[in-house]
């Protein structure tokens, strides 16, 4: 099975919550510095829900999808299941299994958000 | 020219993988039926350890890979078999010159690399030059993707103990002009010690590192249809002489009760321990097999393929294709570094991988070329005896549906 499903090419050509906030209670960035993917999380928790959430960054498709699809998820729910995600987690949004190498693409989203949820910037 | 198809029946690995096409040679070559069974039989029939045992199979044994040693010496153009050690492959050799040469250097001495280079080409004088509180100097590149030769004279002087540099970029395939630069360099500072990395040449063009005038060359086995973790590292010899051992163990000493410990002369004194006997005798067959099918008829082969590829390429691809490097093809061996539109080289050779076609995508242990260039990571071809016409139509057809695919 291709690792290009029509699901990772949606997200990455139409990427939902892409952009950056204005007033973010949370944020952060992290990369892969061997592939060249970077990724910058911006968060506005209100009462321990995570009210708004967008994405900025570039690399390869797998770490952009996963960011969207990322985004998607989390938005509306509190800070404590979105910290409570797994590496299988993002695997199951994703629908595909990851090769070792192709692994840190896809979860590179998750430890940004994790970073930025853990580190209360402003 | 080459016969493609009957060359691909040297190969196991294409009876295997019927589809398999493979633009990933600059990484490691395939390896041919010859080199495969020459280790083999080396494990299965006569595996004694070398220059010790006093029966058959360990003279055999010692008498096969000292013949490898003479006929690496002959294949590049050495003046003798004792200016040849054997080492674990190129990055090994080049650490092991930047340890033999610390006993030389002196603090405020000169090191120089250029930015062209793998990362087993400058990490060895970075951390040298670091700890033995040298001036590190990286030459630049110029527009075109070569050495600027400019800089490189105004930077060698009194001082420079040593420059490093590749005879071809394992992202660029710029051909360098080692005699060139080897002669340019002497007549600033005869004493200083030019070192070569010859991985991405040495199955790709004749070589002679006599006419060089190199003081040390470096490349790996399995770059040149030999097994991995052997390699080599030739020293001009009036040079190896003065030099001390760095690693001690068994095979390279005299007396080891005497005071001061007597070691063998070179090469020996410079290859402690059991070396991987299987590996370099296979690699003897390597150099065999590629003489079979002779230096030049490979090098007109590959500069073929590279011209249709970076036409073609071109072609195709217009203003949404970067091929990096040279735009001169005469300079460039068969190594096409590129950047396709936005699309990230992983995506790239993911995609390339799910139809067998086998590319390198990332900063090729690169990192400072990259960031010179502005690039974070590219997508990598190159070329050996068994690609053709062939394998670049079906690359081409696979990246016309990569662009379809990731278009946004």
């Amino acid at each position: 099975m291709s690792l290009y499903q029509d699901l990772i090419l949606d997200h990455y050509r139409n990427p939902r919550n892409q952009g950056e906030l204005k007033g973010a209670t949370h944020n952060a960035e992290a990369s892969n510095l061997s592939c060249g993917d970077t990724l910058h999380i911006d968060i506005i928790v209100k009462n321990d829900i995570i009210d708004d959430v967008k994405f900025s960054g570039s690399g390869c498709a797998v770490s952009q999808a996963s960011a969207s699809l990322l985004t998607e998820c989390i938005k509306k729910e509190s800070v404590k299941k979105a910290l409570a995600l797994e590496p299988k987690d993002i695997l199951e949004l994703l629908g595909v299994t990851l090769s070792p190498t192709r692994l840190k693409c896809g979860l590179l989203s998750l430890e940004t958000m994790k970073k930025a949820l853990h580190e209360k910037n402003n | 020219m080459l016969n493609i198809q009957a060359i691909k029946k040297d190969f196991p690995l294409f009876e295997h993988e019927k589809n398999l096409v493979y633009l990933d040679s600059a990484a490691t070559t395939l390896k041919p039926r010859v080199v495969i069974e020459a280790e083999k039989e080396y494990l299965e029939r006569y595996s004694a350890n070398i220059a010790r045992g006093l029966y058959p199979l360990a003279e055999k044994a010692t008498k096969k890979f000292e013949m490898v040693r003479e006929k690496v010496a002959t294949f590049i153009g050495a003046e003798s078999a004792r200016e040849i050690i054997f080492t674990s492959g190129t990055t090994d050799a080049l650490n092991l010159v930047a340890r033999l040469l610390t006993s030389q250097l002196t603090a405020g001495d000169t090191v120089i690399t250029t930015v062209m280079e793998h990362h087993s080409n400058f990490l060895p004088w970075k951390e040298l030059a670091k700890k033995n509180v040298l001036d590190f100097r990286v030459i630049p590149l110029t527009e075109e993707g070569t050495i600027d030769i400019e800089i490189l004279k105004k930077s060698v002087d009194e001082h420079t103990k040593i420059v490093a540099l590749s005879a071809i970029s394992n992202v660029l395939g710029t051909i360098n002009p080692v005699k060139k630069i080897t002669t340019l360099i002497k007549n600033i500072n005869p004493n200083t010690i030019v070192i070569i990395d010859t991985a991405q040449a040495v199955s790709h063009m004749p070589i002679n590192v006599s006419e060089w005038n190199a003081d040390f060359v470096a490349f790996s086995g399995h770059k040149m249809f030999g097994p991995t973790g052997v390699g080599v590292l030739y020293g001009k010899l009036s040079l190896l002489e003065t030099l001390p051992p760095v690693s001690f163990g068994g095979g390279m000493v005299l007396d080891s009760c005497a005071d001061e410990t007597l070691y063998k002369e070179a090469p020996y004194r410079f290859e402690a321990g059991t070396p991987n006997i299987g590996g370099i005798i296979a690699l003897g067959t390597a150099i065999d097999y590629m003489e079979s099918i002779g230096m030049e008829n490979i090098q007109t082969h590959e500069h073929a393929l590279t011209l249709s590829a970076l036409k073609r390429l071109q072609e195709t691809f217009g203003e949404n294709i970067h091929i990096i490097g040279s735009t001169h093809p005469e300079k460039r061996s068969g190594i096409i570094a590129f950047t396709l539109g936005g699309i990230h080289p992983h995506d790239i050779a993911s995609v390339l991988g799910e139809y067998n076609i086998c590319v390198r995508a990332g900063e090729h242990c690169t990192t400072p070329l990259h960031r010179s260039l502005g690039l974070h990571t590219t997508t990598r071809i190159s070329f050996s005896i068994y690609n053709s016409e062939g394998d670049i139509n079906k690359l081409i057809t696979i990246l016309e549906e990569i662009q379809t695919i990731f278009n946004k």
